[in-house]
């Protein structure tokens, strides 16, 4: 689609040669797919596709986070505990050697606190595929390899904390790269189910109208006219104390996915209320198409990019949900890793002032929830290719 | 109009009888109530309870009972202005919460107002010059106050007002004025404490309008009618200010409904932040110490503003656009 024939691009066209339309291009606009309009207009979107390459990068952490962490992000040590950032140094004179120095701890005499310094005597070398803990790769491949580490990493003194330690001493890179994982996965289960529920019930309401609309409309002003974030408290707060991480990952989801089918349902219900009377539905059903057929051979494929759009612009809503309510120790709880649960530790500002690297995790959280922004717009303005 | 102020009303009085069902089934969704968290709590701090007290708080507090029971004891206490006493405090829940419910409604109002008064002249600069370097700083921020979670932002200026400045910004007020009586000094105190948490609570709203405003005058300076204002001779500012602003307000008194709830709910997370008195605090441990009276109250007072907020607009959008009233007529 994209490849060597760029130049035919339509959606580009008009930007190299204005005004001339060759019939060979025409031609491609008439057969093209709605998908392939959608495509080409969305790729004009600079910051939307920028943004949707930045997704797809933090969907690859997420996949290959055993890999990226050089560290078990549970690991703690308290020789190590607040450990600034270690500087990788990657060159040695003129050599691409990439090394770090050594940090030797001490305890303050005055203030009690640990402080480091470094030693740039000595190196520590800096391996790429070095080994370290074991995991699967993809769940799938035993290996231990990992992007980077450093030889004999179990050791006090040979180490690399490339974002610095937290205050039990874990690694808050790997830390950071495990919490991506649960971070962003909450956000896409969130938004599956609200999706499924703004489906069916923003579906019934628009496709049948009368009084499933009536009540559905009415559900829907009464949740969200309830303020949101006491009663996600309300719900969190409820969740017994004893659960695995995996039963409250769930009821999280859940409880975040409770609200936010509300706007995917009105997206939806009046989707259905535009195509409702279109002639190609009115025909559908005139040639005696089941309903079931009618909604999701007919009418469903016509507004899926709208559906995708307003998914899109859904999920950072979810993502800060998440880290609103980890941050409050109401939703994920350690051993647990997530954004907001890294961010606890950052809440008390003495501590922030003096280990500035805590408020690290807060980054991430910034930049997906923009990039989700930008590309959920630049998929809304692609999603009607046929308007304009 | 009566009779969709009259619609709208009947519907608020249904959604406030919802959260306060809502309200009650979450305090009472967590294991165990008041009491066994009492006794835990005593435990950890050395204390036995006996069975005999726990007996006796529970029948104080009519936990024995079903729990339709227990909602219908609580409702009928509301109606009549008593919201129960707080298990924790010892006291009625009205003179815990108090002056903190009132600290939230003048943090949310000053969010709200510092809302209206950046975003409304910021979107019709935007729209008037639209593609101009102010635009683009105006749409940039715009951004960046939508991405950025609140509570983030709230600890990031903590942090750099502790780092460059060497003050806590944090607070309603000094800590001379912390439990001192009501004086207008006290008063001007909060007032030189509001921006702050008034600009964090505020940001992602101003960012929000100035984008709605910006796309309603932007369809509405396309519109012939404009044309026609200027080529009559009207100075510009008459031209933009008489006409189509006016016309791009509506769908913006539309928003004056979620924008409330959405700061007052957002001043929860941020008021813990920035160690706010304001409910949000309250609320947390409430719901954490199953304190059932006083974090029930909490969540329906919230809803309760919400719900109100919400008639308002939609009062004030038929008030300012007749269309409205056809349609629904």
């Amino acid at each position: 689609m994209a490849g060597p024939d760029l130049a035919l691009d339509p959606a580009s066209a008009p930007l190299q040669e204005p005004g001339a339309a060759t019939p060979a291009r025409d031609q491609r606009v008439f057969v093209a797919s709605q998908w392939q309009l959608t495509w080409w207009r969305f790729r004009k979107h600079r910051m939307a596709v920028l943004s949707g390459m930045v997704v797809m990068g933090f969907y690859l952490v997420v996949l290959g986070a055993d890999f990226l962490a050089y560290a078990d992000p549970n690991a703690s040590e308290a020789q190590r505990s607040l450990m600034p950032p270690q500087t990788i140094h990657w060159f040695d004179g003129w050599r691409f050697r990439p090394h770090v120095y050594p940090v030797k701890g001490a305890r303050d005499p005055q203030s009690f606190r640990r402080v480091y310094q470094a030693d740039p005597d000595q190196k520590i070398p800096v391996r790429f595929f070095a080994e370290g803990f074991e995991y699967r790769l993809f769940g799938l491949i035993p290996t231990s390899r990992h992007l980077i580490g450093v030889d004999g990493g179990r050791q006090a003194s040979q180490t690399i904390f490339v974002l610095g330690t937290d205050v039990q001493g874990r690694d808050v890179w790997s830390r950071l790269v495990y919490g991506t994982r649960i971070s962003l996965t909450i956000g896409l289960v969130g938004v599956t189910m609200s999706l499924v529920l703004g489906v069916v019930l923003g579906g019934l309401s628009g496709f049948y109208g009368g009084i499933a609309d009536t009540v559905i409309q009415r559900t829907i002003e009464i949740l969200r006219s309830i303020p949101t974030i006491p009663l996600w408290m309300g719900l969190a707060a409820a969740l017994p104390r004893h659960w695995t991480i995996l039963q409250v990952y769930f009821a999280i989801t859940i409880i975040i996915s409770l609200l936010g089918w509300t706007e995917l349902a009105r997206v939806i219900r009046g989707r259905f209320l535009a195509l409702r009377e279109e002639d190609f539905v009115v025909s559908a059903r005139l040639v005696g198409c089941s309903q079931m057929r009618t909604i999701f051979v007919h009418m469903v494929p016509s507004f899926m990019s709208h559906i995708i759009a307003a998914t899109t612009l859904a999920l950072p809503a979810m993502i800060i949900s998440e880290t609103a309510l980890s941050f409050l120790g109401l939703g994920l709880r350690p051993p647990a890793i997530s954004w907001g649960v890294l961010l606890q530790q950052a809440q008390n500002v003495q501590t922030v002032a003096i280990s500035p690297w805590l408020m690290i995790p807060a980054v991430p959280v910034i930049i997906v929830v923009m990039a989700f922004n930008f590309l959920g717009d630049g998929l809304r303005d692609a999603a009607d290719p046929y308007g304009r | 109009m009566l009779a969709y102020i009259g619609r709208r009303a009947l519907l608020a009085i249904f959604t406030v009888w919802a959260i306060s069902v809502l309200s009650f089934a979450i305090i009472q969704l967590p294991p165990g109530d008041y009491v066994t968290s009492y006794i835990a709590q005593m435990a950890s701090m050395g204390s036995v309870v006996s069975d005999e007290e726990a007996q006796n708080l529970r029948i104080q507090y009519g936990l024995g009972q079903p729990i339709y029971v227990q909602y219908f004891k609580w409702m009928r206490l509301i109606v009549q202005g008593n919201f129960g006493m707080s298990m924790e405090w010892r006291r009625p829940v009205t003179e815990v919460i108090g002056e903190r419910l009132w600290l939230t409604v003048i943090v949310s109002v000053a969010a709200l107002i510092l809302t209206w008064v950046l975003a409304l002249p910021i979107g019709i600069y935007s729209a008037v010059r639209q593609y101009s370097v102010g635009d683009y700083v105006a749409t940039f921020i715009g951004f960046i106050g939508l991405a950025v979670p609140n509570f983030l932002l709230a600890l990031v200026l903590l942090y750099l007002g502790f780092v460059l400045f060497n003050a806590h910004i944090g607070g309603l007020f000094s800590p001379e004025f912390q439990d001192a009586e009501w004086s207008g000094a006290r008063a001007w105190d909060l007032a030189k404490h509001l921006p702050i948490p008034a600009v964090i609570l505020g940001l992602a709203g101003t960012a929000q309008q100035i984008r709605i405003m910006r796309a309603n005058l932007l369809d509405e300076l396309r519109k012939p009618y404009v044309v026609t204002a200027r080529s009559k001779g009207l100075s510009e500012a008459r031209v933009i200010l008489r006409y189509p602003v006016r016309v791009a307000l509506n769908p913006f008194a539309s928003t004056i409904g979620y924008t409330l709830p959405y700061i007052v709910s957002g001043s929860i997370i941020v008021s813990l932040v920035l160690g706010l008195p304001t409910v949000g605090p309250l609320l947390l441990k409430a719901l954490i110490s199953q304190d059932m009276f006083l974090a029930g109250t909490i969540v329906l007072m919230l809803g309760v503003m919400t719900v109100i907020g919400t008639l308002i607009s939609d009062i004030v959008l038929v008030w300012v656009d007749p269309r409205i009233r056809l349609e629904d007529g």
